[in-house]
């Protein structure tokens, strides 16, 4: 076992003991505590879990990666995962929590006086929750399989039992406190090696500052025109600048429609708290954002200039692909090269044999058949996961930091694994067995229904993991276009037109759901069900992941309309909603038992 | 008709003494909600113009224009707006903790 593996198993069995612990100490005996841990949780506290509940292996792993790729376009991911909060913080969170009750369709079934409303509401919650939590399956698969050396397999059922562990003891409580430790632990992780790598390159320890002020991006956009690509701040070059557009407000409000999201600001004790904590998840958030994009920069200077400057030394004749062994100028090997390419997440081949490894627009090989390269002069392959996970190496960092990384990555995993199925299992044991089939029954009923359906969403999540289905990212981000276009606008206008009524709320979500279901289905037809081509390639030049902006478009204005058609909501639902606009008495969860 | 008069539910526990609820009226709401969503609308028109005006639909025109060594646009776009998004959020709930206080519907 190497220095690094051991480390590896001692900082992620000390977090997993720590996370066991925290779900030990803090389990329910109530539904209250299962489903909004006792509405006793405080703003700083409730900011920091929404932080890590919605920060997964996709932001922690891919998004610098995806940056570092896409350049300006990254903003798509950046805006998008950010500015949703403002969202929540101003229409949505603290009205959702005047209201009291459990979940969003707990609200949408109640405030439509509609059980149709409330079964479409949860239905939106499980296929919006299911779509996130596959991505973070994979994630925990990759971090388990290069960091700890166990097989995929293994490392989903070992984060699976953790997950199992504090969310059937804890439920919403144990996950809201077990979040809290994962924060520490994935902020820690990611900042570690950014500002080290920062330090390397600028001289400067604060990676924003280093980003903006330092000539590290200058100097990238100089290198990136002299090796035939474009300015990296050069935008839309990767997407249309009505795409880039589409996909920001598909993120930015599937955010603030995310029920796991969501159903975080019905854990404090106010509607003050409600506005606080969405203040402080952003902050958290942003913590990590706002580092984002400076390792994006830094590590793809690093990567081009190392590649400039070093020349191959030898070359490992592999099954999968032949490993390259570079050495800097003055003799010294590139270690994270070499490392890197054994788990096949980076490739190269010296095609034109000069003894150098040329980085160049185009794809180096065909697929991800590493003995197949293409006429393209470009020598080199990277997935874009390696950007954050290598940068320990690159900065030649302690094997306990690159542990820290691989306990960070399992941090945000696990944490948003975790909010999401308990969000998909309360729809189901909550919303459609309780609220929907056994209006009576009782509390102990309950607890066994919530309990058994955490239980088949991990058994089903476990399943996603170990055949994860497509890459993470692309698959996350179509999680936020079916919430933009089903939630979003149920809820706003539930809270914002005393006029919406139940036929209206109906008609919008099924619209708007329906519709971004289908296009994603057909945008993504390759991916899903194996059609060599997409059966639809964009709509009217939005892609997938922005469709979700014209599902929202149509939710919005089916409900505006037949609410308009159709007779005004009762009278008691209309003070409903004027009891949901004043903050004083949050306290009271009517009909809660 | 008949003036109508909506009662906020007294907060149960802490902070649930009963001084001037009686002045609460349906005027009293309307005026609530109104100074509420106009807060918001300014607020989300800041939110509007640092990340889809300044990062998305004005990226070429801004690009000229530097911030510190890189794009204006692109500084907005990868670094301004999220940083603006967390104080436009500390600033309604600010705010908002002044209005409860003076139309007396704070927790």
């Amino acid at each position: 076992m190497s220095e690094v593996q051991l480390w590896t198993y001692i900082v992620v069995g000390i977090t997993f003991a720590l996370y066991i612990w925290i779900g030990y100490s803090n389990r329910v005996r109530d539904t209250k505590g299962f489903y909004v841990a006792g509405q006793g949780v405080p703003a700083v506290a409730n900011g920091a879990a929404t932080a890590a509940d919605w920060m997964s292996a996709a932001s922690f792993i891919s998004m610098a990666g995806l940056i570092s790729t896409m350049g300006y376009d990254g903003a798509i991911y950046l805006l998008g995962w950010t500015g949703g909060y403002v969202l929540l913080a101003l229409l949505l969170a603290p009205y959702l929590r005047k209201f009291g009750k459990y979940t969003v369709p707990d609200f949408v079934g109640d405030r439509y006086y509609s059980q149709t409303a409330r079964l479409i509401a949860a239905i939106a919650t499980v296929i919006v929750s299911l779509t996130y939590v596959a991505g973070q399956m994979r994630g925990v698969g990759i971090v388990f399989s290069r960091f700890v050396g166990l097989p995929i397999e293994w490392g989903v059922v070992v984060g699976m039992a953790i997950v199992a562990f504090f969310a059937l003891l804890g439920g919403m409580k144990g996950i809201t406190w077990t979040q809290v430790a994962q924060y520490a632990v994935l902020i820690v992780a990611y900042m570690i090696p950014a500002v080290a790598i920062g330090l390397l390159l600028t001289g400067n320890p604060i990676p924003q500052l280093s980003f903006t002020f330092s000539d590290i991006v200058p100097r990238l956009n100089a290198v990136q025109i002299d090796l035939g690509f474009k300015e990296y701040t050069q935008p839309f070059q990767s997407k249309t600048q009505l795409d880039v557009l589409a996909v920001t407000i598909a993120l930015m409000v599937g955010t603030a429609g995310l029920p796991h999201v969501i159903t975080r600001f019905y854990t404090v004790p106010t509607v003050r708290a409600a506005r606080y904590s969405a203040g402080w998840a952003l902050l958290f958030i942003a913590l990590l954002y706002t580092t984002a994009p400076a390792i994006a920069a830094f590590a793809r200077y690093n990567l081009i200039d190392t590649l400039q400057t070093a020349t191959v030394a030898n070359v490992i004749p592999g099954e999968k692909q032949d490993i390259y062994e570079l050495v800097y100028p003055d003799g010294t090997p590139v270690t994270w090269a070499t490392s890197w390419q054994r788990t096949g997440l980076l490739a190269f081949y010296d095609k034109n044999g000069d003894g150098k490894i040329d980085l160049r627009p185009g794809a180096a090989f065909q697929g991800r058949n590493f003995k197949a390269p293409t006429d393209s002069a470009n020598e080199v392959f990277f997935d874009n996961d390696i950007i954050v996970l290598a940068n320990p190496e690159i900065a030649q960092l302690a094997p306990i930091v690159i542990a820290l990384v691989a306990a960070g990555g399992l941090a945000a995993a696990l944490s948003t694994a975790s909010g999401l199925l308990l969000a998909m299992s309360s729809a189901v044991s909550h919303d459609i067995y309780y609220r929907i089939m056994r209006p009576n029954a009782t509390e102990r009923q309950r607890m066994v229904a919530g309990r058994t359906m955490i239980l088949i969403a991990i058994l089903f999540a476990g399943y996603f993991g170990i055949n994860p289905p497509g890459f993470v990212s692309q698959v996350v981000a179509m999680a936020f276009g079916l919430a933009a276009a089903s939630n979003f606008p149920a809820i706003l206008l539930g809270i914002f037109d005393k006029r919406a009524n139940s036929a209206g709320a109906i008609w919008g979500m099924s619209v708007g759901l329906g519709f971004t279901l289908i296009m994603i289905l057909l945008m993504k037809s390759n991916i899903i069900f194996g059609t060599p081509a997409p059966l639809l390639n964009d709509f009217m030049g939005i892609s997938a992941e922005g469709i979700g902006t014209i599902g929202m478009i149509l939710n919005f204005a089916v409900a505006l309309i037949v609410s308009r058609m159709t007779a005004a909501p009762p009278q008691e639902i209309q003070e409903l909603v004027e009891s949901v606009r004043i903050p004083r008495g949050a306290q009271v969860v009517e009909g809660a038992h | 008709m008949a003036k109508q008069t909506t009662k906020p539910k007294p907060a149960s526990g802490k902070g649930g003494g009963g001084k001037s609820r009686q002045t609460w009226t349906v005027e009293k709401a309307k005026a609530y909600w109104r100074r509420n969503l106009k807060i918001i609308g300014i607020l989300l028109a800041i939110w509007f113009v640092v990340s889809y005006l300044f990062g998305i639909l004005f990226a070429n025109i801004l690009y000229g224009v530097p911030i510190g060594q890189i794009p204006a646009s692109f500084w907005f776009a990868q670094q301004g707006a999220i940083i603006t998004f967390v104080i436009l959020i500390f600033v309604y709930c600010w705010i908002m903790d002044r209005v409860d206080k003076e139309f007396d519907v704070n927790e």
